[in-house]
């Protein structure tokens, strides 16, 4: 059974790794989570991102954030992917397997899946 | 929405958004019925602005935060015959005591109740929204009760954020566990 005292033991673990952190955020991944993006399957959506970051070690360099209703509600799930000096990336209609797809190919390999975006699907 | 657990999700975040430091989920069930009740001390809202959130029509853009969340699960309680209800003191009105509760009273048997669904997801993602904002969750059934309150865990990780991956798989595990522990 767990119990609260086990988290001392994480907290230990963790605070060299949480300085290290400090200052990154180079890349922010951000999910649409109104009442739009829960509806049409956000919250597995957020949670793959979550994981796969978390996954490919790129916890340093991406956040990933919530945030309200983008205004595109009939593309939901949406996502944005916002880099430092880069033009905003928008994808939609995001699933947990897209989000894998985002994170191997554009988060870790710096490629735009450019057939999920936003401007594809309205090219 | 598909499930309950959505529809807390969802209204949950209007009390992030409100500025609320601390979000009560409660939920409540014995053999027919199953009550939620969600209180925040957020911004809260005047009695006009109360007598609007119930229409999805409401809407606009200076009140963002209104919108189709609460006609939904107004509606997803009284298709099964509940009832629902919302009550606000604002914090211009009541600088000490501003609250929001909505309650919502389910009829677990009618042919229209929705699943409740992950709400162990649902507590999890709001608290990689907003790690800052405490959370206490209860969930009281005939089996007994499952738990947590984002202050305890708070106490003992100190300035380790709660948003952190391993901290959430904590909280996720430790909720399922007390789940399991019920069956």
């Amino acid at each position: 059974m767990k119990s609260l005292a086990e988290l001392q033991a994480i907290k230990e673990k963790m605070q060299n790794k949480v300085a290290l952190r400090e200052g990154s955020g180079e890349m922010r991944v951000v999910v649409g989570m109104a009442t739009c993006g829960i509806a049409a399957g956000a919250r597995p959506v957020l949670s793959t991102f979550v994981e796969e970051v978390n996954n490919a070690d790129l916890s340093g360099k991406v956040t990933v954030s919530q945030t309200g209703c983008i205004g595109l509600c009939q593309y939901e799930p949406i996502v944005e992917v916002i880099e430092a000096g880069k033009e905003k990336i928008t994808y939609i209609k995001m699933t947990p397997d897209k989000a894998k797809r985002v994170v191997q190919e554009h988060l870790v390999g710096g490629k735009v899946v450019a057939e999920y975006t936003f401007a594809k699907e309205n090219a | 929405m598909k499930e309950i657990s959505l529809n807390i999700l969802d209204i949950a975040k209007n009390s992030t958004k409100a500025g609320a430091t601390l979000v009560k989920i409660s939920l409540e069930e014995d053999d027919s019925t199953l009550t939620l009740v969600i209180e925040d001390d957020g911004c809260g809202m005047d009695e006009e602005t109360v007598k609007g959130v119930c229409d999805p029509f409401y809407t606009t853009r200076s009140t963002r935060k209104v919108g189709m969340g609460i006609p939904l699960l107004k509606l997803s309680c009284e298709q099964t015959g509940g009832r629902f209800r919302i009550e606000s003191r604002d914090k211009e009105t009541y600088p000490d005591a501003h609250v929001t509760k909505t309650s919502a009273i389910f009829y677990k048997n009618h042919i229209d109740f929705t699943p409740l669904g992950d709400v162990v997801f649902t507590v999890v993602t709001l608290i990689q929204g907003d790690p800052n904002i405490d959370f206490l969750f209860s969930h009281k059934t005939p089996k007994g009760e499952v738990g947590l309150d984002t202050r305890d865990l708070r106490a003992q990780l100190g300035d380790i954020p709660l948003n952190e991956p391993e901290i959430l798989t904590w909280i996720s595990d430790f909720l399922k566990e007390q789940y399991e522990e019920l069956t």
